[in-house]
């Protein structure tokens, strides 16, 4: 299925609000959408025949400095055709006041560790999630390294790291 | 035994011991562990043999590759991708490149040459790979001998690979735009010779492995894996064609030259217990380094013929001395021996530079399915469970 069959798909069955703006410039085309009508979204990619999205390749949090965008990787097993999804967060550069989307673990299993990675090294936080610890870095870690504005410590537990 | 009083010490007995009580403990294995393939530690929550619970803690071999190749430019982030699974570099390497000569749109002026020798050298060392995992497989369930025999091979194909590149594990030979070097005088003889020695040491390690009892009722119907779950915890690779499904990027993208190469798709049949169980995942390695060494073979007979090694042919003629790239992203993945290997790439504008790579590594994908299958396994399945996924914990930290 083409992108532009995909995203008729998506405006019939949730009407021309869904997609708030795409991206048909670059080689892969993507698609915007709200941070509200993300589970629906990729529910009904999944489960709608035509379309069965089965399988989330990756789920990247990159850091433009004004806002984060959140990009899914969707590919599908029975039809090998891919999409590409984005949603726009507010850069909120507070450490106590994350980013917040909904996670979309309940939707692929693939999601859980994804966005253990993207919370760990971007603090982002994903509401919903069976288990939001720090996967890579240890759980007394300060900050978000992979934050534009992120600053190094000097130490880490008394022992000079710089 | 009329008189119940005559049995009275035999209840009590018998009662005691339904009685006791039995508690939960929690078990580590790993960091420091064989089993793991490295420093991967799983806590495990157990009653008795049986575990109840796995939780996995990784990052023990975390080295930042995100953020180290959004400080570098894109040539010199190669080596970086070579450490990721370090048992198949030149296959890093290969995604890699890929996605930045998408995005500079060379891809299609290739020569067919620097095509081929990609091609040969990601499949001997997909061979390697595949031994390695074969190999510690045996030594994880007991047997040691395969897994000297598979060291052996792979030995092989670690001198042939340094001959080409100069280093026996981490190549950096596949550059954006070309190859580090030709391929050296005499290396499709030499490359002809190991295939050549190598069939026949496959069939020995059909009949010491494969066929083997032992190691059939140690991985047959365990862990097994269906197709649906597969899908949905994000498995790819040879775990997720064991569970048969026949997917891969190979041929579904049809990169590189692969198209013009003729190769089979192996997928798991469940010949020795159900679909998706461990000697499915073993087997499919197995059978998939017979279709790498035809590969192999295909390769080298195009090396030789249609596409020889020429006076004027220059492996660096297309290497960009400079990256310069529009603002644009892309997602490029391709088919390593573990899975599906992706980067994510968001480029600067006139910059080379990239703003943001993020790796997907298929162990890391793999690994996160062992939670489900290690649920109400005894103590040595898991182990048996682990050795199947064939992790890297070089790919799966990053």
């Amino acid at each position: 299925m083409t992108f532009e069959e995909i995203k008729l798909k998506l405006v019939s069955r949730f009407g021309d609000s869904v997609i708030l703006k795409e991206e048909v410039t670059g080689l892969q085309a993507a698609l915007f959408v709200h941070v509200e009508d993300l589970i629906p979204v990729c529910s009904f990619l999944r489960d709608t025949e035509g379309l069965y999205f089965d399988f989330l390749s990756n789920i990247t949090a990159v850091d433009y400095e004004d806002h984060f965008t959140i990009v899914y990787h969707l590919s599908s097993l029975p039809y090998q055709h891919t999409v590409v999804l984005k949603v726009e967060l507010e850069g909120n550069r507070s450490l106590d006041e994350l980013p917040e989307i909904p996670s979309v673990t309940s939707v692929w299993r693939t999601a859980d560790w994804h966005e253990r990675e993207a919370f760990d090294l971007m603090g982002i936080y994903f509401s919903g999630h069976p288990d939001l610890r720090r996967i890579l870095l240890p759980d007394d870690w300060e900050g978000y390294p992979l934050r534009k504005d992120y600053q190094e410590a000097e130490k880490y537990h008394g022992i000079n790291i710089n | 035994m009329a008189n119940p009083k005559y049995k009275e010490a035999l209840d009590r007995y018998e009662r005691h011991l339904t009685e006791i009580s039995t508690q939960e403990m929690v078990l580590n294995m790993g960091p420091q562990h064989p089993s793991t393939h490295g420093v991967l530690r799983l806590q495990l929550i157990t009653d008795g043999e049986i575990v109840k619970e796995v939780v996995p803690h990784l990052g023990y071999l975390h080295r930042c590759f995100d953020k180290h190749a959004e400080s570098l430019n894109y040539g010199k982030t190669i080596p970086f991708t070579d450490r990721l699974d370090y048992l198949a570099s030149m296959n890093n390497s290969h995604a890699f490149v890929m996605g930045v000569e998408r995005m500079l749109g060379l891809d299609s002026k290739i020569p067919k040459r620097i095509e081929y020798i990609r091609v040969l050298v990601c499949e001997l060392n997909r061979i390697a790979s595949h031994l390695i995992a074969i190999g510690t497989y045996g030594i994880d369930i007991g047997a040691t001998t395969p897994f000297l025999w598979c060291f052996r091979d792979r030995e092989h194909i670690m001198n042939m690979l340094e001959w080409a590149s100069g280093s026996r594990m981490l190549y950096n030979y596949i550059w954006v735009g070309g190859l580090f070097y030709d391929l050296p005088v005499g290396f499709e003889t030499r490359c002809a010779e190991f295939i050549n020695y190598f069939k026949p040491k496959l069939i020995e390690l059909d009949e010491i492995l494969t066929q083997n009892q032992i190691f059939i009722s140690r991985t047959a119907n365990i862990g097994v894996l269906p197709a649906d779950v597969a899908i949905n915890y994000g498995v790819s690779g040879p775990m997720l064609r064991a569970s048969g499904i026949k997917w891969d990027l190979r041929r579904i993208d049809g990169y590189s030259v692969y198209p013009e190469i003729d190769f089979e798709i192996p997928v798991g049949k469940g010949a020795m217990g159900s679909i998706g169980d461990c000697w499915d995942r073993y087997k499919v390695r197995v059978d998939e380094v017979h279709e790498s060494v035809r590969i192999v073979e295909q390769c080298l007979e195009r090396l030789q013929k249609d596409f020889k090694r020429t006076a004027d042919f220059d492996p660096r003629g297309l290497v960009p001395k400079k990256v310069n790239l529009k603002a644009q992203d892309y997602y490029v993945r391709a088919e390593n021996p573990k899975g599906e290997l992706g980067f994510y790439f968001v480029t600067k504008e006139k910059s080379d530079i990239p703003l943001r790579v993020k790796s997907r590594g298929p162990s890391f994908n793999n690994l996160s399915v062992i939670s489900e299958l290690g649920k109400g396994v005894l103590i040595a399945d898991l182990i048996a469970i682990l050795g199947s996924i064939d992790i890297v914990l070089g790919e799966v930290d990053r």
